[in-house]
């Protein structure tokens, strides 16, 4: 499970910070600042793990990172995720961001703070790992703010029109179409049909 | 990507400086919500913490009379909330915004309602008692016809949530999981999850539902319920082993590449959920061999399948080796695993010759072999510049530590914990320390001056077992009582020059350590009077740095060695200066010496030398007081009243009811603190857990013994078929025969090097050998032999003659080779020389030791080697029966006694090593529990027990030795090794080390050189 996900510059202040453990609003600075103590004093040259501090949880939990110019992007996860599967996964969540705002830089970050929880909160959910595929996750943000933006334009409509627009549902995705044939359907559990 | 960022961010000084009118999609950007530009821009402007902290401040006022501003509209306060999010991850405290997010999260449109539920979930935590406002909200969302609002209310479920609340949204979920669309139902089972980690039995109806996502006809749904399954299998794999088909064609259709091409990642289909598949496989596998079966080949498909081009590859293929080496073995498998293992080790990449040495840490149990190979690689990642690879070298180190290479491990150890600074890692390391130098010091010296260095180091932070351990150690000492007066002399000696050094300054717990062994033991020293330890001691008494809580040991010290000390006036001295001391604790030290040392005689016998491992007799009752209490009765004092009694009667006039359900809990025994000298309390401290220590020596990893149970016969072959070459060569030591295999692989790597060897290198070469000692030869024959060679007499034809020699374990071993060779002549031919060989177990040398049940509580009690084991059994193997009479049958134990479900057992190695052992059954496990005099004979003997796991397992075949008809086991009875040879045998065609004699119709005339030994 994921513990929480930071995003800081190389200056160590923080652009993002989303816990996914109950840690006091104290113990939250202080992660921020013990990780960044030990994310920055490493070279460019060494391995993308560390163990994690005291404060993290001790000798089960890791902090894998990602450093991109001015940014790292450091998940602190537990014993039962894949060390290459999480960096791999910080690498889609950046290139997300990259499609999503169009030559992501950190001023983004800052700025379109809620945005950038919108699109973590398409990945990972409750510290679970929810969508992997760029493409599924920009589709879902797009047609959020689709139905966003046409919500708030019709502001001054008739109540009926708001409605009407409020029902509607996001499109469907067609990336299922062919699933018939997969049968993923499990052969062994005629009882669950 | 990052190149792109880069550029981005190159641009980003002018960007700050120029102001909002600025073309640009970034200034429009900032533009955007301005104020929080604004904010941010005079964040980065400033230069000092104090500055931003008055900016932030001003900003935050400023925020809160807008937000309770009735005015604001719900727009405006979407802003606020952006702005207080941000403040609030600097480390500032917005808590009057945290009701304003509730109310927006309420009221807003989605576009509010969605920064409004992110405020919530970044602002509150589980126990939050704003909370509960949400809960209305979420249930009212959760209802909605709108997706968007649906999705929001799960998220905010899954990320945080009233666990009392769970019942209120929990059905309304449940109705997700049948939503028509699959992001729905998707969220709903990682929301369900959420309540299962929470609140377990709340969910426990739904399983059902669980199953039904894992059969979901998206593939996104069900790679959602493998979170939930992961976890419960985790938890309790024996009850899903019925999904592992399911587990497995899920894995063959996702490896086969039948998901959409969606899924695919760099040309790879679905890979995290292969990851998750995996892992999952080797829950269900372990220990379970035909759980295991199912899985092969799909194993082998995905290792196969896992081509090696891009980093998501190495996550599956890293995966694939862990589960192959968690389930039941199968050697094809595990061949190819570590082939993989190789590929990590040996890859330039750093992250993957990460993972390559963990999973190297990891198989080390089944496989030392493995280690041995990358033997070079790991040298020189002990000195690679990134101190993680280091340290987990030195983890992949520990697991393979034994007596031999203990002191280079060590040494590479505290080089690592002297440049660390991290208090995790110290903690860490030095725990590791202390636990092998106890486990193998060689000597000690060496154990002192290890024990020395991680109680400088590991200081105050390490934890308190160690030095607890560490005394317990000296004061119990061994068997032998010279050792052990040695080892104590060395540590009073050694800690006797480190309080020599000026301007030193040691952790307190090494200085308490330190004062403890010299109280104990100063007596010991030679030249060194108890005087000067005094003297010492005080001075360290009077030194800044020092806590009250060590100079209460320092002042036990003191007050142990003043009996034997022939002059004072240092003691006086030191009570004068404590008896008024502000620290009552220092106080009432310095007036219990005080008192003491008015009366040297009756001190004596209080404190005598040597006896801190000696039970103190207690008079609990406190009889000597008898005479004072009655007196005082007489003379109208109030009889005792105990702690708890005085209680009740103060309660029962309060007439409050109470609460507790047991009536009152009472503090412990009043008399402790009357216990008197601190000297006599403290040693009485340090003894006392001596069945703890022998537990965790069993728990910690012991390789001898172990390594061969799955593992291949990766190295021992190769040095048979060095050394059968020698047969001339006299038996080598142990030591050196693992010296040379070692150099063996060494000179191969070398060849293919060229020949261009530098120094370095062949110092990395010694490191090697020294470090990789002992590995993989654990199980090396220790027989001896006396008496090369004999001669027989000649032999009639059609005679029989019989040669009798006698072999004899010196030490215990699990499984061993006699060969030897037998050159004769028939009359009138040249000699022939007839090779042969005899394996031997440890099981041939074992006979059952027949003694009473009283003798074996005894014997029990006199054993100080003790290994224990749970072992699995199936059902049907778990009666008691049938457990005792394979026992009986297959080791050759005695059965002295039964009692219930316990069973004792005993048994001799001859000539005369007696083992005891004691087992029960409990459900389906059999807990095993040996004794034995000697120290390695107990883990062969539980060896040999899972070797002959027929009787736990009927699947596993038993090995069953082959021996030579020719050669009758004439050792049966009393292990004598007997070599037959008739006139008569018959050839026998079996290569190599079966004995072979030659048909000779005519009078034959046999030379038997001798059966020679060889390991």
């Amino acid at each position: 499970m994921i513990k929480a996900i930071l995003i800081f510059n190389n200056h160590g202040k923080p652009q993002l910070s989303k816990v996914y453990q109950p840690y006091s609003e104290d113990t939250q600075q202080q992660i921020i600042r013990e990780t960044f103590h030990l994310v920055f004093k490493r070279d460019e040259n060494v391995c993308n793990f560390l163990e994690g501090g005291l404060l993290i949880g001790g000798s089960d939990n890791k902090l894998i990172y990602r450093h991109y110019a001015t940014l790292y992007f450091v998940f602190c996860v537990d014993s039962s995720e894949s060390e290459l599967g999480i960096l791999d996964l910080i690498q889609v969540f950046v290139e997300t961001l990259d499609k999503c705002f169009e030559n992501v830089c950190e001023l983004d970050l800052i700025f379109h703070v809620d945005k950038v929880h919108n699109i973590l909160a398409e990945m990972v959910m409750g510290g679970m790992v929810l969508e992997t595929n760029m493409n599924e996750i920009v589709t879902q943000i797009d047609a959020q703010n689709k139905l966003e933006k046409s919500e708030a334009g019709l502001a001054g409509a008739p109540a009926r029109a708001v409605s009407a627009v409020k029902n509607m549902n996001l499109p469907e995705i067609p990336r299922n179409i062919n699933i018939g044939d997969i049968s993923i359907k499990v052969p062994n559990l005629p009882s669950f049909k | 990507m990052s190149d792109i960022v880069e550029k981005t961010l190159t641009a980003l000084p002018g960007l700050f400086l120029q102001n909002q009118s600025a073309s640009g999609p970034a200034a429009a950007k900032a533009s955007f919500s301005s104020r929080l530009g604004g904010l941010v821009r005079g964040i980065t402007a400033l230069t000092s913490k104090h500055e931003e902290e008055k900016l932030i401040q001003q900003e935050l006022s400023n925020l809160k009379a807008t937000v309770s501003a009735p005015t604001t509209t719900l727009k405006m306060m979407k802003e606020c909330m952006v702005r207080l999010i941000y403040c609030e991850m600097l480390g500032y405290d917005a808590s009057f915004g945290y009701i304003h997010a509730i109310k927006l999260a309420q009221q807003g449109n989605l576009l509010e309602k969605r920064v409004g539920y992110l405020a919530v979930s970044l602002f509150l935590h589980e126990s939050h008692e704003l909370l509960l406002l949400l809960v209305n909200t979420v249930v009212k969302d959760l209802q909605s016809t709108n997706l968007v609002e649906v999705c929001m209310a799960l998220t905010i479920v899954s990320q945080i949530f009233p666990r009392e609340m769970i019942p209120a949204v929990l059905p309304l979920i449940e109705d997700k999981l049948q939503h028509s669309k699959e992001i729905i139902r998707r969220k709903a089972v990682l929301a369900l999850y959420k309540f299962y980690l929470i609140a377990p039995n709340q969910v426990q109806h739904i399983h059902i539902k669980f199953r039904k996502a894992l059969c979901d006809r998206d593939v996104g749904v069900m790679a959602a319920s493998l979170h939930i399954y992961l976890r419960m299998i985790k938890e309790n794999s024996s009850a899903y082993k019925d999904l592992t088909g399911s587990f497995v064609t899920i894995l063959k259709q996702v490896v086969g590449g039948k998901l959409p091409v969606d899924f695919n990642y760099h040309s790879v289909p679905a890979p995290w959920l292969q990851i998750q598949l995996l892992r999952i496989l080797g829950l269900l596998g372990k220990d379970d061999q035909r759980t295991s079966e199912l899985m092969y080949d799909v194993l082998d498909e995905s290792l196969r399948r896992a081509e090696l081009n891009h980093n998501v590859t190495y996550a599956i293929l890293f995966e694939c080796v862990h589960t192959v080496y968690s389930i039941y073995p199968k050697s094809e498998l595990l061949e190819k695993a570590a082939k993989c293992i190789g590929k990590f080790v040996l890859s330039p990449k750093i992250n993957l010759k990460y993972l390559g040495l963990k999973a190297l840490t990891y198989v080390i149990q089944q496989d030392p072999t493995l280690a041995l190979q990358h033997q070079m690689t790991i040298i020189e990642c002990l000195d690679h510049p990134d101190p993680i690879i280091k340290r987990e070298t030195l983890e992949l180190l520990y697991r393979i530590t034994n007596a031999q290479n203990i002191t280079v491990i060590v040494q590479k150890m505290l080089e690592y914990l002297h440049q660390s600074k991290e208090e995790y890692i110290i903690v860490n390391l030095v725990g590791k320390i202390a636990e092998l130098a106890e486990k193998y010091a060689p000597d000690n010296a060496w154990f002192i001056q290890t024990m020395n260095a991680v109680f400088s180091v590991g200081g105050d932070v390490m934890h308190p077992d160690i030095p607890n351990n560490f005394l317990r150690l000296l004061a119990e000492g061994f068997d032998d009582e010279t050792e052990n007066q040695q080892l104590r002399l060395y540590a009073v000696q050694s800690y006797f020059t480190l309080l020599d050094v000026e301007n030193v300054f040691y952790p307190q717990r090494f200085l308490q350590v330190m004062s403890w062994v010299l109280g104990e033991y100063s007596y010991l020293l030679d030249k060194e009077t108890p005087e000067e330890v005094i003297t010492k001691l005080y001075k360290l008494l009077r030194s800044d740095s020092i806590s009250s809580e060590t100079k209460a040991w320092i002042i036990a010290a003191v007050t142990k060695l003043t009996p034997q000390a022939h002059s004072s006036n240092i003691v006086e001295r030191l009570i004068q200066e404590f008896t008024t001391s502000l620290d009552t604790c220092l106080r009432q030290h310095a007036f219990e010496l005080k008192h003491l040392h008015e009366n040297v005689k009756f001190m004596k016998g209080l404190l005598p030398v040597d006896k801190s491992c000696e039970d103190m007799v207690v008079d609990a009752s406190l009889s000597f007081l008898d005479g004072f209490v009655a007196e005082e009765l007489s003379q109208g004092a109030a009889p005792y009243k105990p702690h708890h009694q005085r209680q009740e009667e103060k309660l029962s006039q309060e007439k409050v009811l109470s609460f507790e359900p047991y009536g009152l809990s009472f503090s412990s025994s009043g008399f402790s603190g009357r216990q008197s000298p601190a000297g006599i309390s403290l040693g009485s401290d340090i003894s006392g857990n001596s069945t703890e220590t022998g537990l965790k020596e069993t728990n910690s990893l012991k390789l001898e013994g172990i390594k061969k149970l799955w593992g291949k016969e990766g190295y021992l072959p190769k040095k048979e078929s060095k050394t059968g070459d020698e047969t001339e060569a006299l038996p080598v030591p142990q030591e050196n025969i693992i010296m040379e295999n070692v150099d063996q692989i060494i000179t191969k790597n070398d060849q293919s090097q060229a020949l261009t060897q530098s120094k370095e290198e062949k110092e990395k070469q010694l490191l090697a050998s020294s470090l990789f000692v002992g590995l993989g030869s654990e199980s090396t024959i220790n027989l001896i032999t006396e008496q090369p060679g004999c001669c027989l007499p000649v032999i009639e034809a059609e005679s029989t003659k019989n040669f009798q020699y006698s072999v004899q374990m010196e030490k215990p071993f699990t499984e061993g080779n006699l060969s030897g060779f037998i050159n004769y002549q028939v009359m009138d031919t040249h000699s022939v020389q007839l090779e042969f060989s005899v394996n031997l177990s440890l099981l041939d040398f074992i006979r059952p030791l027949k003694i009473s049940t009283e003798d074996f509580g005894k014997l029990w009690l006199s054993f100080a080697n003790d290994v224990k084991q749970n072992v699995k059994m199936s059902e049907s193997q778990a009666a008691l029966p049938s457990t005792l009479k394979a026992l009986q049958q297959e080791l050759r134990l005695h059965v002295v006694d039964i009692i219930g479900n316990e069973g004792l057992l005993a048994c001799q190695l001859l000539p005369s090593i007696p083992c005891l052992l004691h087992f029960r059954v409990h459900g389906d496990m059999l807990a095993l529990w040996f004794r034995s005099s000697c120290s390695t004979l107990p883990d062969y003997l539980l060896y040999q027990c899972q070797k002959v796991r027929a009787w736990i397992d009927p699947q596993v075949p038993v090995p069953i030795p082959c021996f030579h008809p020719g050669l009758t086991r004439a050792f049966k009875a009393e292990c004598f090794v007997s070599v037959f040879l008739s006139s008569r045998c018959k050839k026998h065609g079996k290569s190599g080390g079966d004995l072979v004699s030659k048909d000779s119709e005519s009078p034959g005339h046999l030379c038997i050189v001798y059966p020679k030994t060889q390991s």
